[in-house]
């Protein structure tokens, strides 16, 4: 009991640092970015079921993906309300990987036309 | 309930002052470079999630990066997924219905974890443990369709090694990347059962200890499941774009 009343008595100068980490956000924000990823998700089903072609659907498919997983991760994973330094830590590392995603597609470009003139492989 | 992981261990949390950092990018190079933790107020258990999440952003990232290599350096036309995972219903075929409602369904099932770790927060016991419950439920159900998908692919001569439409490398990318999805939530699911229950007994009201940390219970531990599970969702979100609908 008296270790209770202590810990309430430590507890107001942390409450505003508290109130920071621990996340607290009306149910409200959860329903609309629910609702916006419903929305999304079924543009994206569109694009296939309408048959766009070409630089269209792959720049539709390629925004309305980005925009997905941006909601997750700002709202339904609160990083918008994390600290700079968590933020830049977990979001910076996986866009390095477009370096990779780069060095790839030379390669397979390479591999393709040397398969198309070769004859060899598949 | 307020501690930070520093005073529950004397020594470490006293030079956390979080509130004296100056704001924007300087603030980010003095937290890094003050020789202390770098995550002020994120709990050991939130920064470690994160991190493994990174690394398992890395693992999803390379089987989407060999699958985009195998399909651009192939000479074998890729087999059109959106004929491929057709269903046919009502006497037509409807392109990729089945996956757009597994998106639905992990999408639904996000939102219920969000609302779960909100509650949670607020300490509403049952709503929390039947948010959770609910999540779980969700999740199976993304594993039970996917079981349907793959027995359905099986059946009509799918293998890693071959297929009847295409490129043989398109089986080998499916069953890799959509496995080892599956996996995932299949694991999300079982953690999220453990965790419901240990929230209706109680143990996060009465800092019950962890059986193997026997560290103090704490409502943290369900946004940090929540962190994994939406990670499951977001995961999905570029395997729906990229092996689907490309």
């Amino acid at each position: 009991m008296a270790q209770a009343t202590m810990a309430h008595g430590t507890a107001a100068p942390a409450a505003a640092a508290h109130r920071d980490s621990h996340q607290q956000h009306p149910i409200k924000l959860y329903l609309v970015v629910w609702g916006w990823l419903f929305v999304l998700s079924t543009a994206s089903y569109l694009v296939d079921y309408f048959h766009l072609q070409g630089y269209l659907r792959w720049s539709l498919i390629l925004i309305f993906m980005m925009l997905k997983a941006g909601l997750i991760v700002a709202v339904f994973m609160h990083m918008a309300w994390e600290r700079l330094a968590l933020i830049y830590a977990i979001l910076v590392p996986p866009l390095l990987v477009l370096v990779f995603v780069g060095i790839m597609a030379f390669e397979s470009e390479y591999t393709f036309f040397t398969r198309l003139f070769t004859g060899a492989g598949s | 309930m307020t501690e930070q992981v520093g005073t529950a261990e004397p020594g470490f949390g006293t030079a956390a002052r979080p509130q004296m950092r100056p704001p924007g990018l300087r603030g980010m190079l003095v937290d890094w470079a003050s020789d202390q933790r770098a995550f002020k107020n994120v709990s050991w258990m939130k920064a470690m999630m994160w991190i493994f999440l990174l690394s398992d952003t890395f693992i999803f990232s390379c089987f989407l990066l060999s699958y985009m290599t195998v399909r651009m350096s192939t000479t074998v036309p890729w087999p059109n997924p959106s004929e491929v995972f057709a269903l046919h219903i009502g006497g037509q075929n409807v392109p990729l219905i089945l996956i757009a409602i597994m998106t639905f369904i992990l999408i639904s099932s996000s939102g219920t974890m969000a609302m779960a770790v909100n509650f949670g927060y607020r300490r509403d016991r049952t709503k929390t443990a039947l948010l959770m419950l609910l999540t779980a439920l969700f999740g199976a159900t993304f594993v039970g369709m996917q079981a349907f998908e793959w027995t359905k692919l099986i059946t009509e001569g799918v293998r890693p090694w071959e297929n009847p439409w295409g490129a043989a490398q398109f089986g080998s990318s499916f069953f890799m990347i959509t496995g080892f999805h599956g996996t995932h939530v299949t694991f999300g699911v079982i953690f999220l059962l453990i965790i419901a229950r240990k929230v209706l007994r109680g143990d996060f009201d009465h800092e019950r200890r962890g059986y193997f940390t026997s560290r103090k219970g704490n409502y943290e531990i369900v946004e940090v499941m929540g962190l994994y599970w939406h990670f499951v969702d977001l995961v999905w979100v570029f395997i729906f774009a990229f092996f689907y609908l490309w």
